[in-house]
């Protein structure tokens, strides 16, 4: 185990009693959420992990070493740390930031700069940033920094104290998509403190929910939703989200289209419209030779080039939003609307396109949703039918799965 | 005017010249004392209003008299004007590094150590340069306080432009009175202004 916490209780001169008894294992490339009311002791259990508090009893022990046994400033800096207020040094750079605990370990300069670029890269900021300072920055930027400082040092494990809780819902959204990437692709482990349900349910591995100082339950988001441990839970969770529990536990694998119709870079204008009539879509997913996702091309784009031998890749729109296919069916709806777009590629892990979700397929979803009786095992109208535009063929249209 | 420069202009030079460094010698003991003890009142949790108002006291002692009082201790001339004129200084310093200091926020202190910053690395790299500004307003206060009260040093035979006024008074020669003040006064804006631009350097690009 990466990380285990054995017999943990945190006990104020007062007699308050902050944490009792708290037990967990930690795998490598875990992400674990830690969820309850305030006071439940969630932020003061993840604190311990630092030592940015001492337990009164129980041990903590990072790859079988006790972390009551290590000097904190070592423990420190190889723990990367994510507070809700961001806490990027205002006097320094976004480089200095990021170089921050590198420095202290005493990287060479030009190491630490490399790490630097590299670091704003996985950020998704530009590059000119890092000589800016973080007042300069908006509140989701900053935290963007917040986060890969917490990794400049190849961290393995990072603690975030509710880090998104002050940005809006749509920034929020796109630093969750970050973090879970650094999970997912980097194989990093997370230690999350949040109070938002939707957020642990949609990232964590394993959710762990507080009360009082005490473990309610900890268990997988997919369970937890399907077998909530008490009354406690079952009101945390929200009669709503129970619910809407099918679509959250059904991954986009299952109901996505497979073989959309996609056409390789070099074809030539003629060969795009060609193959849109001959499959009756007006959107075609661009791939490369080894199926990776390059972005689409619709009918308006076709119709503004006039020589129809253009290649497809000149002209091809590389702003395109896809999901994953095994992120859950219950998130891909919320984005689908907000975005607005017809349909949605699916890739896999390395961005190959396995798949297309349409709206009117989702719709299908929705409504059982709503109605309280999933009917995922029915075979659907064909939704694609009702929709010519739709770019996916019409005989893979009955084949959309449980 | 030209006429009084031809008379008096190399004592002037001199007179300026000590004024300068008694008032340099106070303020660069005051900031050498009460900046790190600042910085020490913060880390204290009992004492910090003790020790300020410790200090407010010290500054409300009439300057004649403190001069007056440093006689028995240090004899007259530059000694006792340069103690007595750092006593003065303390305060202003003390109590901004102390603002300063407490000043800067919880989250990034919070960061800073969770980060894996010991001590002395968070109060070098982040507390400091954060209090910086505040800091260094306290220092140019002083400065003008030390450089205005540095006149009252003649009196205890210490020298400076304070010679002049106290000249003048006695003879009833306002050209002398002039002659000192009016060098004070440029003095004390010329410091001020050169520590304003050292305020304005040490301030983070981002706060000002």
């Amino acid at each position: 185990m990466l990380l285990s916490m054995e017999h943990l209780r945190k006990e104020y001169p007062n007699g308050k009693i902050a944490v009792d008894d708290f037990n967990l294992q930690v795998g490598r490339g875990e992400f674990i959420a830690f969820i309850g009311t305030s006071g439940s002791g969630k932020t003061t259990t993840m604190r311990m992990i630092n030592r940015m508090l001492k337990q009164t009893s129980g041990t903590i022990k990072i790859n079988d070493k006790d972390i009551s046994k290590m000097d904190p400033v070592k423990l420190r800096r190889s723990i990367g740390y994510v507070i809700q207020n961001i806490g990027l040094m205002p006097h320094m750079t976004i480089q200095e930031n990021i170089e921050m605990v590198p420095k202290l370990l005493g990287w060479s300069k030009e190491k630490r700069a490399e790490q630097a670029h590299k670091m704003i890269e996985l950020a998704q900021l530009p590059d000119d940033m890092l000589k800016r300072y973080p007042g300069e920055l908006s509140g989701g930027q900053q935290q963007r920094i917040g986060v890969v400082r917490a990794l400049a040092a190849d961290q393995e494990i990072i603690l975030m104290d509710e880090p998104f809780g002050a940005l809006d819902p749509i920034t929020r959204e796109s630093l969750q998509d970050l973090v879970k990437h650094l999970q997912e692709d980097l194989g990093k482990t997370f230690i999350f403190v949040t109070h938002d349900m939707d957020e642990a349910l949609h990232l964590a591995t394993k959710v762990v929910i507080m009360s009082q100082g005490k473990q309610v339950q900890v268990d997988t988001p997919e369970n937890i939703l399907r077998h909530p441990a008490n009354d406690f839970v079952t009101n945390l969770i929200g009669e709503e989200r129970l619910i809407r529990a099918q679509p959250n536990i059904l991954s986009v694998s299952q109901i996505m289209l497979k073989n959309p119709v996609s056409i390789t870079p070099d074809k030539t204008v003629d060969d795009a419209i060609e193959l849109m009539h001959d499959r009756r879509v007006d959107t075609l997913l661009v791939t490369d030779d080894a199926g990776v996702l390059q972005g689409y091309v619709d009918l308006e784009d076709i119709n503004r080039i006039t020589d129809p031998h253009t290649a497809v890749g000149d002209f091809t729109n590389r702003q395109v939003f896809f999901v994953k296919a095994d992120s859950l069916i219950g998130d891909t709806v919320d984005r689908i609307l907000k975005q607005g777009v017809k349909n949605v590629p699916v890739v896999d892990k390395d961005k190959h396109l396995v798949g297309i979700v349409t709206r009117t397929a989702l719709v299908d979803i929705v409504y059982d949703a709503l109605r309280g009786a999933p009917e995922a095992n029915e075979e659907p109208a064909s939704p694609i039918n009702a929709d010519i535009h739709a770019a996916a063929t019409h005989d893979e249209g009955g084949e959309i799965p449980q | 005017m030209m006429h009084f420069l031809a008379t008096y202009g190399t004592q002037l030079i001199a007179k300026t010249g000590q004024h300068l460094y008694i008032s340099a010698a106070a303020l660069a003991l005051g900031v050498i004392v009460a900046v790190p003890l600042g910085i020490l009142l913060t880390r204290m949790k009992h004492g910090a209003n003790f020790v300020i108002t410790l200090a407010g006291v010290l500054q409300t002692i009439p300057a004649m008299a403190l001069l007056a009082m440093m006689i028995p201790l240090f004899g007259i001339g530059s000694t006792p004007a340069i103690v007595a004129l750092f006593i003065y200084s303390l305060l202003p310093i003390l109590r901004n590094t102390y603002l300063g200091m407490q000043g800067v926020s919880p989250t990034v202190r919070d960061a800073a150590k969770g980060m894996g910053m010991t001590w002395w690395q968070m109060m070098i790299q982040a507390e400091i340069p954060l209090a910086a500004p505040v800091i260094m307003a306290g220092i140019r206060l002083s400065a003008t306080y030390v450089i205005a009260w540095a006149t009252l040093a003649s009196y205890i035979g210490a020298g400076g432009l304070g010679d002049f006024i106290f000249n003048g008074l006695n003879l009833y020669r306002s050209d002398l009175i002039l002659g000192g003040s009016i060098p004070v006064i440029l003095l004390a804006l010329l410091v001020d202004y050169l520590l304003g631009k050292v305020e304005t350097a040490v301030t983070p690009r981002q706060l000002r």
